[in-house]
């Protein structure tokens, strides 16, 4: 399972970075996105990694971290919440200047 | 009242901006919001007053315990920050409630939100509710980056947005990395479990080294800085200024990281000698981009990370001197900032269709206006009467006893020169230059920009006249800040208040939610 959740942070990783470096900012937001996921699939093996075991003292044979848990819920809203932002801010610059590129330095 | 000080700062803007959110007249917005902003720069002046015995004053969220709930210290250096944020933010939003406010919805609860993240970023001990205080002062400053509208804001805005996106997910993977190794993620407690830490200490130091890059990148350090002038040039002045403030949460936060968990945690080689390179190459940087700007707020957003540049030079050397030197260069240099944006703005507004371009403008400044540049030009390039000036003195004496301090005085003292000779080519043309003489100024300035632009420059002065006392309280800050043992200890024992069950529940919260994070 160790291998299986790396691969993914892993391939998630590389398809979020390379999404990024494209500078068009659909491509973008959805390496954002991508990223994202890596970084909370992330964390939530930060505490420790086990089968069957709730997060609860008590509840069963072996109990798992939850603060991870609780850390990884955080984020998501976080992360929701900007990638919306930015989502309507891209549009608007397209609405604004029929122009998708990430690029703040460019003249009119 | 006073155990329940530090988490004032936090629900005052959060009460001013849920009212203003319930009452959507403009005219009532402002008014709530500038009693709220004065208000809490009252009470920032009281936590001031009262940090000044030295003690840390630990509040527990809901009371749980430390290592365990999250925790706000507040320090010295804290409450002499929120008081900094929170006089920009007064200055910023009288400037503002002239006539920008009004150019697009919800100007006013944003701007206490925005208040509520900086002051939160500064207070708090705990790492992760550090990043959701990061998140909610980069959403608020998001919104406030696009507030009036227009292309170039849009563009910014993406940029900037999606930068520090990237920058979040690099944060989380450093908490993650934290908690993963050292297992918590209270700045105090890490310190402690890093001191210990023979386990994997290689992923420990690349946890902090993300945790560093993070810091960096919202300070504005050299390959991680060339989103600043634009985004800064692009916001509005009054928001621009209170962004000056917002660089030097990432320079706060990085000098506690390092002084409490890096350096007594035996990573103290984390930050040398890649941070004095790139900060003296952030420096020089910076002082090109003065000497080429092509408009005061474009300027003035060259000087915010100038001034970034300089203060990233004093992390590394860690001792008591530098870090005093560094608190005043910081508070000094965090008002002549903000101060240059709300000038731009003011000067833009008379010199009509020139704008604050540094070209031939159609009448002269008025007098006032000058003597104004002239003390904000004095200030910034650090000219003898001013608070600049002193700033640079204590830095380069300081700095005199570090192995790189031959680098740091060639390029800080050529930086201050490069400064003087942009402000001296670009003040003639401000207010000499212009085609007619005589006439009145078309536009009737604001009272209420007049004044804040003013009050902000006047601190150059001020800061100067009042040196003593405010290095005397850097000095007291710094050697709070070089106790790292005290504060572990203050930290991680603070005793639950005895009125519990009357006093605690003002946030009732379990340890690891982020009360503020669900609005």
């Amino acid at each position: 399972m160790e291998a299986l959740l790396a691969i993914a942070v892993g391939v998630l990783t590389a398809c979020g970075v390379f999404l990024v470096l494209r500078a068009r900012t659909f491509p973008v937001l959805l390496g954002l996105t991508l990223l994202s996921y890596a970084v909370n699939l992330f964390l939530f093996a930060s505490g420790g990694l086990r089968l069957d075991a709730p997060p609860l003292i008590g509840a069963g044979a072996a109990s798992s971290d939850p603060l991870p848990q609780a850390l990884v819920l955080t984020a998501i809203v976080i992360g929701f919440a900007m990638t919306a932002y930015l989502a309507l801010l891209a549009l608007r610059g397209l609405a604004e200047s029929a122009d998708d590129t990430v690029d703040p330095g460019r003249e009119e | 009242m006073t155990a329940h000080a530090p988490i004032l700062p936090i629900v005052l803007p959060l009460l001013a901006a849920l009212l203003q959110m319930a009452v959507p007249r403009l005219a009532v917005q402002r008014i709530v919001g500038l009693l709220a902003t004065l208000l809490l720069v009252g009470l920032a002046g009281w936590l001031t007053a009262l940090a000044d015995d030295g003690v840390w004053r630990v509040y527990a969220l809901g009371d749980w315990p430390a290592p365990f709930g999250i925790v706000l210290v507040v320090d010295r250096l804290a409450a002499l920050m929120v008081l900094l944020g929170a006089l920009l933010g007064l200055a910023s939003l009288l400037y503002a409630s002239s006539g920008f406010d009004a150019r697009g919805a919800n100007f006013h609860p944003i701007f206490q939100l925005q208040l509520l993240g900086i002051n939160g970023a500064f207070l708090t001990g705990d790492l992760f509710n550090l990043f959701v205080f990061f998140e909610i002062m980069l959403l608020a400053s998001y919104a406030l980056l696009a507030h009036g509208g227009g292309l170039a804001r849009t563009r910014a805005g993406i940029a900037y947005v999606v930068l520090n996106l990237l920058g979040s997910s690099i944060f989380l993977l450093a908490l993650g990395l934290l908690y993963g190794t050292l297992g918590s993620l209270n700045l105090a407690d890490l310190a402690q479990r890093l001191a210990g830490y023979d386990d994997n200490r290689a992923l420990a130091s690349l946890a902090f080294a993300l945790l560093v890059a993070v810091f960096v990148l919202k300070a504005g350090l050299l390959p991680l800085s060339f989103w600043l002038p634009h985004t800064y040039s692009a916001a509005g002045a009054p928001v621009a200024a209170l962004f000056a403030v917002m660089t030097k949460v990432g320079i706060v936060a990085l000098l506690r990281v390092q002084l409490i968990a890096l350096a007594p945690g035996g990573l103290d080689d984390l930050l040398e000698p890649w941070l004095t390179v790139l900060a003296l190459a952030t420096v020089a940087f910076a002082a090109l981009g003065v000497l080429a700007a092509e408009r005061l707020r474009v300027l003035a957003a060259w000087l915010v990370l100038l001034s970034a540049g300089t203060l990233l030079l004093t992390p590394a050397p860690a001792s008591v001197q530098v870090s005093a030197a560094a608190i005043y260069y910081l508070a000094q240099s965090t008002i002549v900032g903000a101060a240059g944006f709300l000038l731009a703005g003011v000067i833009a507004e008379q010199r009509g269709a020139a704008a604050d371009r540094f070209v031939t403008g159609a009448r002269p400044l008025p007098a006032w206006l000058q003597i104004a540049f002239l003390v904000l030009a004095a200030t910034a390039a650090g000219l003898p009467p001013f608070s600049g000036f002193i700033g640079k003195l204590m830095l380069l004496g300081v700095l005199r006893e570090t192995p790189a301090a031959p680098a740091v005085w060639a390029t800080l003292l050529a930086a201050g020169f490069v400064v003087l000779v942009a402000f001296a080519r670009d003040g003639c043309l401000l207010v000499w230059k212009y085609r007619e003489a005589g006439g009145a100024p078309v536009v009737a300035l604001a009272w209420q920009k007049i004044c804040a632009a003013l009050c902000l420059v006047a601190g150059g002065p001020l800061l100067a006249g009042f040196a003593g006392p405010l290095a005397g309280f850097a000095e007291r800050a710094a050697g709070q800040l070089h106790a790292p043992g005290a504060y572990a200890t203050a930290v991680l024992t603070a005793a639950v208040p005895p009125a519990a069950p009357a006093a605690a529940p003002r946030v009732p919260a379990p340890p690891p939610q982020m009360p503020k994070a669900a609005p």
